[in-house]
């Protein structure tokens, strides 16, 4: 059944690939909304059927490369199954949003639909080598739409900045695969086995090592300061769709590394280290929302929120590994939270990079200062933005509050002031937020030069589709969050049992 | 039973969601379904207040939501739901068919749907949630109209601030979870272990200040009065910044489990009860005045709080929010009428316009705490409160009870001067006035103010008992009859000492009546030391971010590719030009090999060749065919034969 999940998109890929040329151009959109639409329901029907309390469920091994201990295992459990339930949800989301895509069609739904399969295998892989091979793939095809289908030669330029930083991180990633793989005996990349094997107890600087260069490499995708700044410009220059996806399921791959990984199978180093994670998340936490909060490119200030959002999921795992003057209850609670910001990060700041999209299209420019007084002209667009902001700015009744207030809660008591330092975070995005609305949507209306003489439109139905059912997803998430956290709350108290052993 | 605390809530969430959805599609039909759901939720409150209800979901690993309506959440529903139902039966007529009134009513409902919540959550994250909704409601109402730059700005500071404090409860729930109170339960919160208690007591404490516009946040209530007078109405005199008292009033045993918060919070109620009515005082603009007041008003309940006054501190609040909002919903209808808010420029607006003069005037004289009206009773309870705890705090509140007698009477002397010769010169300063009143203003009015002027029984000794049993505090201190006597008398010197004075300047240097006037100025001092470093901070960083973080990356990246032109230096120069001189030197041996092949072992070869070549040809000499030769040449064998075995043997 993953399977069939992960590789329909890839699958539908091929076919398109196959098929003449002479397609119009919505048609290969409209296959692209069909195949991540049928995913979506597989996946809704996985999530139906998922019992939270079982664990690792809907596995399948098949041999693979054998003599090097690698194999095809794939499975979900309460941490992935949210993941893979957000890249089919988005994916779709970013689908309809491209109807309106006019430039070479067929090559950018192949690279989504390439990219789809490529994020929705790594969340399933149950095998080092697995995640790492979709780990380097979805460089790859990010690389591609960034280049290919984003801001001119500054566009080529980031992609290039993009691939190489993020590329050696990952190679980071694999060294300390190796370790880990050389350290297991027998000599094994499979996941469920290194977690059950823990084979880095007690191995002391060899277990640092390898902690480094998988920390390392999980920083540089999430990313974390100072580790981030192939960000801003990637995000910037890419287009709308593709910054919705790096941010909304690219960065998830490092922040899901560490929960994934890190932790149940480094947990002695996690707990040694545990100070350093936090220190890194709480300063990603500040320091991002500062530098947004000095942005004049809507879409930069968006990239720095995604640093600052990507740092409490970082504080929280931290604040989890330390085990001193704290319950079970506090860590959990800094576990799920975690979990549910990956969720609630892909959902909000997906939207807002589809609304910036919005925002280029009609202007020509991100600059905040260009505009003034647009809600005048575009009333639904200032709506939807407003609420989306106000969703990112952690407002109760979207999911971003039940995140960040489990996140908070459940640090604050094994690291009191590096979590009473990064509370600061959310009142640094809400000034951030609010200034960005009012500039650009209140006071006197006024455009920038670039709109063409026939003003300004409001929203269309391919943009308000995608982005109100983010954001609805997100309020539903927010008001009734019982069934999300009902499915991440077993697995996250499995991670803490791991690492406290 | 709990679907009466449930809907309570829900709906109206719930219809203020779709009414705010909706925006100007359906506005004829928007202010009448408005002011129904208001209704209907205030039928659904006083339900709720006979049953009592209490529900539980819930929300995250190990902390539930709880909502229950006690004595003293019933209070505040009610009252909640009674001032929500006015304001919007006033505001029906405020909000003209080109006014987006889905926006306007829809933000009104679910503003007042939170601070339901808020009253009647019993556990932390969903207070905090219903408190932050709360905030961001108000920011949207603030900037109501935002087409004017200085209101979207003023909305801004106005949730930033209140945002700002409540980081507070943030913590407050971290610590609580620290500190054993694991479930983050309200009752549980005194129970946690030092030093999280304190945590948690100092975190409540700023949030709830910051609410409730306590110093040293007053000053984002005067950027408040940007917003719509309706919604002062509601967020500025009953509901929002009282939000904060009422945490106050709800957690004073956490108060009292510290020792510090108790008179900490005390006395910062009674020095913003004293102060801010001297910032009243100083105003010249009516909505200010009156915002001073509230914040002065709530420093009262504060007060209450601080010193155990739990009965009293809900007398006040019930009462003032009667009185503050109708005095709101009048300036509302002057700077409806009239376009101004000024106060020069309102003399004699309750002549003119003089159903809503009366009510101003009897809400104005029940703010001056002149006996026998509601403020007056409350106000005594809360001074009764704070004398039991200490002399001084009893002082300083009677000084404030003074000041506010000396304000309120400057407003009433105000408006009910005699018409100047040219009105008309100082209205439309804030927009173009329509001259009458509409006709939903005088019905929410007049209830109001008849409450106000009403709402002292509570403080009669049958119903005060009832109350502080309801509210469990049945040994709260009441006022001794000397007490009463001596607050009537200040209350009636100061505002006849107040009106005398009236049209003569104050009896103060420039300054401080300029430092009054910018109340405090708190904010300059908060953009000097909070935001502008902030600010400076930011850019410094992202300057940072670019030049030295990026700067960073850049440079190896710059050093990889140096390295790599080094690398290309070396593999030309070097490795190249080895494998080069190699390759020559190969072809150089190739050659001589080829010479050598050429000239050497081709040639032995050929030579081989040829040799063998004349050895056939020699060979085949002999060859004739010629009997006799061959018998020759046999002969000639056979004797060499014989000679080698001659010779051998």
């Amino acid at each position: 059944m993953l399977s069939v999940i992960t590789f329909l998109p890839l699958l539908a890929c091929a076919l398109l690939l196959l098929l003449p040329r002479a397609l119009a151009d919505r048609t290969y959109i409209r296959v692209w909304i069909a195949t991540a639409a049928v995913d979506l329901a597989l996946v809704v029907a996985v999530w139906i059927d998922f019992d939270p309390g079982e664990g690792m469920q809907y596995q399948q091994r098949v041999r693979w490369i054998p003599s090097a201990g690698v194999g095809y295992h794939v499975g979900v459990d309460g941490l992935s199954l949210p993941l893979v339930a957000l890249t089919c949800l988005l994916f779709l989301a970013v689908a309809v949003y491209s109807l309106k895509e006019r430039q070479r069609v067929r090559g950018y739904v192949c690279l989504f639909l390439f990219l789809q399969s490529v994020s929705l295998g790594l969340f399933v892989a149950q095998d080092l080598i697995l995640f790492f091979v979709f780990f380097d793939l979805s460089i790859v095809g990010m690389f591609f739409v960034i280049a290919g289908w984003g801001h001119g030669e500054r566009g080529r330029a980031a992609a290039q900045k993009f691939f190489l930083y993020t590329f050696i991180g990952s190679l980071a990633l694999l060294l300390g695969f190796i370790g880990l793989y050389l350290a297991a005996e027998p000599h094994t990349f499979d996941l469920v086995d290194l977690t059950r094997a823990n084979p880095l107890a007690g191995r002391g600087p060899y277990a640092g090592l390898v902690l480094l260069a998988i920390g390392v490499g999980l920083a540089v995708k999430t990313p974390t300061v100072p580790f981030h700044t192939w960000l801003p410009p990637a995000h910037t220059d890419a287009p709308a769709a593709g910054s919705a996806i790096l941010a909304g399921i690219l960065l998830k791959m490092g922040t899901y590394g560490f929960v994934r990984i890190a932790m149940p199978l480094l947990p002695g180093s996690w707990r040694q280290y545990a100070l350093v994670i936090v220190v890194v998340g709480a300063v990603s936490v500040v320091y991002g929302a500062l530098v947004a909060l000095a942005q004049t490119d809507f879409k930069r200030m968006i990239a720095y929120t995604s640093v600052n959002h990507m740092g409490y999921v970082v504080l929280a795992v931290g604040a989890a590994g330390t085990l001193a003057g704290t319950d079970a209850q506090a860590r959990s609670l800094a576990v799920t939270g975690a979990v549910t910001q990956m969720v609630s990060h892909g959902l909000i700041t997906g939207a807002l990079f589809l609304l910036s999209g919005v925002l280029y299209d009609r202007g020509r420019t991100y600059a905040i200062d260009a505009y003034s007084g647009l809600a005048a002209h575009t009333p639904r667009f200032a709506g939807v933005t407003a609420v989306a902001a106000f969703a990112g700015l952690g407002i109760p009744g979207f999911s971003g509050f039940i995140a960040e207030f489990q996140i908070f809660t459940g640090s604050l008591a094994s690291q009191a002031i590096a979590t009473a330092i990064a509370l600061t975070g959310i009142l640094i995005t809400a000034a951030l937020f609010l200034r960005a609305l009012r500039s650009m949507f209140l006071g006197v209306p006024r455009l920038p030069r670039t709109v063409p003489t026939g003003g300004i439109s409001d929203l269309e139905r391919t943009e308000t589709v995608p982005t109100v059912t983010l954001l609805a997803v997100a309020l539903v998430i927010g008001v009734v969050p019982r069934w999300l956290l009902d499915v991440i709350e077993p697995a996250s108290r499995t991670v803490i049992e791991l690492v406290a052993r | 039973m709990s679907a009466v605390i449930w809907l309570l809530i829900s709906l109206p969430l719930g219809a203020g969601a779709v009414l705010g959805v909706t925006g100007a599609r359906y506005n004829r039909l928007v202010p009448a379904l408005g002011v129904a759901v208001a209704v209907a939720t205030l039928g659904v409150a006083v339900a709720a207040s006979v049953v009592l209800p209490r529900t539980s979901a819930p929300l995250f690993a190990g902390l539930r939501a709880g909502l229950a309506v006690d004595g003293l959440s019933a209070f505040m529903v009610v009252t909640v739901a009674a001032v929500t139902t006015a304001v919007l039966a006033f505001a029906a007529g405020e909000f003209g068919p080109d006014e987006n009134r889905g926006r306007f009513f829809g933000l009104m409902l679910v503003f007042s749907g939170s601070m339901l919540a808020t009253v009647t959550a019993t556990t932390l994250p969903l207070l905090l949630m219903a408190w932050e909704v709360m905030g961001a409601t108000s920011w949207a109402l603030i900037g109501y109209w935002w087409r004017r730059p200085e209101r979207a700005r003023a909305a801004d500071v106005a949730f930033l601030t209140t945002r700002t404090a409540d980081l507070g409860l943030y913590l407050a729930a971290g610590a609580a979870m620290a500190g054993g109170a694991g479930s983050l339960d309200l009752q549980a919160l005194p129970d946690a272990t030092s030093p999280w208690l304190h945590v948690i007591t100092a975190g409540v404490v700023v949030a709830a200040l910051g609410k409730s516009a306590q110093l040293p946040f007053s000053f984002w209530l005067s950027r408040a009065m940007q917003g719509p007078s309706p919604v002062s109405a509601l967020l500025h005199s009953a509901t929002m910044v009282a939000a904060g008292a009422y945490l106050l009033l709800r957690l004073h045993p956490l108060l009292a489990a510290t020792g510090w918060a108790g008179p900490l919070v005390a006395w910062t109620g009674a020095a913003t009860a004293l102060c801010l009515g001297v910032v009243a005082v100083a105003q010249r603009d009516l909505k200010q005045l009156l915002a001073a007041s509230t914040s002065s008003q709530l420093g009262f309940m504060v007060l209450a709080a601080g010193s155990g006054g739990i009965a009293a501190g809900t007398t006040q609040f019930v009462a003032h929010a009667a009185t503050k909002s109708g005095l709101f919903l009048a300036a509302g209808a002057w700077l409806t009428a009239l376009g101004t808010k000024r106060l020069p420029a309102l003399r004699g607006a309750a002549r003119t316009h003089r159903l809503v003069g009366v009510a101003f005037a009897v809400g104005a004289l029940t703010l001056a705490g002149l006996p026998p009206l509601s403020l007056w009773a409350a106000k005594d309870e809360v001074l009764a409160s704070a004398h039991a705890e200490s002399t001084g705090l009893y002082a300083v509140g009677l000084a404030a009870a003074a000041v506010a007698a000396v304000y309120s009477v400057k407003a009433l002397w105000y408006v009910t001067r005699p018409l100047p010769d040219d009105p008309a010169a100082g209205y439309d300063t804030e927009r173009d006035g329509t001259r009458r009143t509409a006709r939903t203003t005088p019905g929410p009015l007049l209830v109001l103010t008849f409450a106000a002027a009403v709402l002292g029984v509570l403080a009669l000794p049958g119903p005060a008992s009832w109350l502080k049993r309801l509210v469990g505090a049945p040994d709260e201190p009441s006022p001794k009859p000397w007490e009463l006597g001596l607050s009537a008398g200040v209350a009636f010197a100061a505002a006849g000492l107040a009106w005398w004075w009236a049209s003569r300047p104050a009896p103060v240097p420039r300054p401080v009546v300029r430092w009054a006037r910018g109340w405090l100025h708190l904010e300059r001092a908060a953009q000097a030391l909070v935001i502008r470093p902030v600010l400076g901070l930011a850019r410094a960083l992202a300057v940072f971010d670019d030049r030295v973080v990026d700067g960073a990356v850049r440079r190896v990246a710059r050093g990889g590719l140096a390295t790599a032109r080094i690398a290309g230096r070396v593999d030309d120069g070097g490795i190249d030009a080895a494998v080069g001189q190699t390759a020559r030197g190969g072809l150089a041996g190739a050659r001589l090999a080829g010479r050598l092949d050429d000239g050497g072992i081709d040639a032995a070869v050929e030579a081989v060749a040829a040799g063998a070549r004349g050895l056939g040809r020699a060979a085949r000499r002999p060859q004739t065919g010629l009997l006799h030769q061959y018998y020759a040449q046999a002969a000639v064998g056979f004797a060499v034969l014989v000679l080698i075995v001659l010779l051998v043997r």
